[in-house]
C-alpha cells in the first residue's frame, strides 16, 4: 500500500500531463474542426485502435518477431565480437577499424540493398534492426572484459589460472552490467530498425500499415500504429531492465 | 635464523620507459627465513610493490635471482597468497564465494574447502557473513575478507602490499592486531607461523608488526637498512607507547631519510 500510494506520488504528475495533452488535442479536433486526415482525434485513434478493418494482429505478429529476432540477433553477434576482441589484440586490431567503418555507414541507406539481395520477408527486416542495434553491444562487452583490476588478474595468474577460466569466472561477469546496459539501447535500435525495413519493402508489419495510410489517408490508423510500436517497444525495454536487476543486482547505477 | 624461504640475490630491475630506460630495483640481496614477519618500508616509488611482485613470479626480474622454498622463481608461483591495497573482491559474488575463489582458479575441489573458508571468516570476525555481497560490509571487512581468501589454500608465504593503507587510522590498528592473531602470534611457534612480506609506508606499522624491517632507499630501490625487531611477542597495544618502541620508530626513520639528527632536525 505504501509502495502503491509513493508509486502514485511519483507519477500522478506525468499522468496529469498526458490527461491535460490528451483533453487538448480532443477539444483543438473536435471545436477547432481540424480535418481528420490531417490530425484525427484521440477518440477516432481509439476506435482505429481496436476498430480497424486492417487486422492488426497479424501486423502486429510480424513486428514483434523482426524486433525481437533483430534484438537477439544484434546481443548474440554483439556479445560474441566483443569476447573475441577481448580475447586476442590480433582480432582487436582487424575487426575494429572495420566494425566502426560499418558503424559510421547509415544504415538507412543499406535498407533498399536488403531488398535487392533478400527480397520481401521477415528476415531482411530483421537483420536491419540488428545492424542498427549491435554496434553498441560490441563495444560494451570489449569494455566491461577489460575493465578488470590488474591486481584481480595477478591473482588469477599466481594460481595458473587458464584464461578461459579468467573469462568465465572475472571478466564475463564483470562485463554483464556493461552488457545489459548496451541492451537497453539496442532494444530501441532494433524497433527503429524493423520499422525502416518495413518501410522500404514490405507487405506486412505495423510500418508497412504506416506507409498505406499515406495514400488512403488514413491518419488514425497511422496513429494506431504508432501506438502499437511503442507499446511493442517499450514492453522489450522492460524486460531488458528487469533482466538487468535479476542478472546483475551488484551493478545499480552503472549505466 | 631457522631455514630460509626466500633467497634474494643481487636482484635488479629495469625497465623501459618513455624516457628511457628506468632502474627501478638494484642488488637486492637478502635472505628471508620461514616463518619471519619481515617489513618493507621505503619511500613511494622505491619498488617495494615491484619486488613484491618479483618474489611473486608475477614480473622477471632483469638481474640478480629469486629462489623461494630454494627453487627459482621464473613464473608466478603458486604457493603464495595475496593481500593488495584494495580488497578486489568480486562484487557478484558473496563473501564465502570470494574466499573460496583461489580454490576455482587453482582448479581445487571448492567444495571440499568450504568448511576451511568458513573456518577461517569466523576466525577473522566474519562469522556469519559469508553470504553477503562485498558492498554490504565495510572497508576494514572487506580486507579481512581478502585476507581469509589469501589463506584459503594455506600458503607458506603471504604477500601483503600495503594491506592497510586505504583504511582509516584507528580501523588500521585494530587490523595490525587482527592480522598478528591470525598469523598465530601467540598460538603457534616461529616455524609453524607463515612468512609474511609486508609492504607498508607506516614505520610504526612495520615496528608493531614485524620481525625484521628491510629499509629501502629511493629509486633505484636499494636496501639501505636491515633492522631485527626485538620487542617481545604478542605485541600489544602497550607496546606502542614503550621507549624501546619509540626507539625502533626513530631508527628507521633516520635510516629511511638519511637524517641522523632526529624527526625535527632539518638537514
Amino acid at each position: 500500500m505504501t509502495k502503491f500510494s509513493s508509486l502514485s506520488r511519483q507519477y500522478w504528475p506525468t499522468i496529469a500531463l498526458f490527461a491535460f495533452l490528451l483533453a487538448c488535442w480532443q477539444l483543438a479536433v473536435s471545436l477547432g474542426g481540424i480535418r481528420e486526415y490531417l490530425l484525427p482525434s484521440p477518440l477516432s485513434v481509439w476506435n482505429a485502435l481496436w476498430h480497424s478493418e486492417i487486422g492488426w494482429s497479424q501486423h502486429l505478429w510480424t513486428t514483434t518477431i523482426e524486433i525481437i529476432g533483430a534484438f537477439l540477433l544484434a546481443a548474440v553477434v554483439g556479445v560474441a565480437l566483443g569476447v573475441a576482441i577481448a580475447w586476442s589484440p590480433l582480432i582487436a586490431n582487424a575487426l575494429v577499424p572495420f566494425l566502426v567503418f560499418v558503424n559510421t555507414l547509415p544504415k538507412v541507406a543499406i535498407a533498399p540493398l536488403f531488398l535487392i539481395w533478400m527480397g520481401y520477408g521477415i528476415f531482411p527486416n530483421m537483420l536491419m534492426g540488428a545492424l542498427i542495434g549491435f554496434f553498441p553491444v560490441v563495444i560494451n562487452t570489449a569494455v566491461g572484459l577489460s575493465q578488470v583490476e590488474a591486481d584481480m588478474l595477478d591473482l588469477g595468474r599466481v594460481f595458473n589460472a587458464p584464461k578461459w577460466k579468467i573469462f568465465a569466472k572475472i571478466r564475463i561477469p564483470n562485463a554483464l552490467p556493461y552488457i545489459l546496459s548496451a541492451l537497453k539501447i539496442t532494444a530501441t535500435a532494433a524497433v527503429v530498425g524493423a520499422i525502416v525495413g518495413e518501410f522500404v519493402a514490405s507487405q506486412k508489419g505495423l510500418g508497412y500499415v504506416i506507409t498505406t495510410t499515406q495514400s488512403s489517408m488514413n491518419t488514425a490508423v497511422a496513429f494506431a500504429a504508432l501506438i502499437w510500436i511503442s507499446i511493442v517497444g517499450l514492453l522489450l525495454y522492460g524486460a531488458v531492465v528487469l533482466l538487468a536487476q535479476l542478472w546483475a543486482p551488484w551493478a545499480e547505477g552503472v549505466d | 635464523m631457522t631455514k630460509v624461504l626466500i633467497d634474494l640475490d643481487q636482484v635488479g630491475m629495469t625497465y623501459e620507459a618513455a624516457s628511457g630506460p628506468v632502474e627501478a630495483l638494484a642488488g637486492i640481496t637478502s635472505a628471508i627465513g620461514a616463518g619471519e614477519f619481515v617489513s618493507l618500508v621505503g619511500p613511494s616509488g622505491c619498488g617495494k610493490s615491484t619486488l613484491l611482485r618479483i618474489v611473486a613470479g608475477l614480473r622477471p626480474a632483469t638481474s640478480g635471482t629469486v629462489a623461494v622454498s630454494g627453487r627459482a622463481v621464473t613464473q608466478p608461483i603458486p604457493d603464495i597468497g595475496m593481500v593488495f591495497q584494495a580488497p578486489i573482491l568480486l562484487k557478484w559474488r558473496s563473501i564465502l564465494e570470494n574466499v573460496l575463489l583461489p580454490a576455482e582458479l587453482a582448479g581445487k575441489d571448492a567444495k571440499a574447502l568450504r568448511p576451511r573458508a568458513e573456518q577461517l571468516l569466523e576466525m577473522a570476525g566474519l562469522g556469519g557473513f559469508g553470504p553477503k555481497l562485498p558492498r554490504e560490509l565495510s572497508g576494514g571487512m572487506q580486507q579481512r575478507a581478502a585476507l581469509c581468501r589469501a589463506l584459503l589454500l594455506d600458503p607458506p608465504l603471504l604477500l601483503m602490499d600495503e594491506p592497510f593503507g586505504a583504511l582509516d587510522a584507528m580501523t588500521r590498528d585494530d587490523m595490525a592486531l587482527e592480522l598478528l592473531r591470525i598469523w598465530g602470534e601467540k598460538d603457534l611457534a616461529q616455524e609453524a607461523r607463515k612468512t609474511v612480506l609486508f609492504v607498508t609506508h607506516s614505520i610504526p606499522e612495520a615496528v608493531f608488526l614485524s620481525d625484521r624491517v628491510l629499509v629501502m632507499s629511493a629509486r633505484p630501490g636499494r636496501i639501505a637498512a636491515d633492522l631485527r625487531i626485538d620487542l617481545p611477542r604478542p605485541r600489544t597495544v602497550e607496546l606502542r607507547a614503550s621507549e624501546a618502541f619509540g626507539k625502533l620508530t626513530l631508527e628507521i626513520f633516520r635510516a629511511l631519510t638519511g637524517r641522523t639528527e632526529g624527526a625535527a632536525g632539518t638537514a
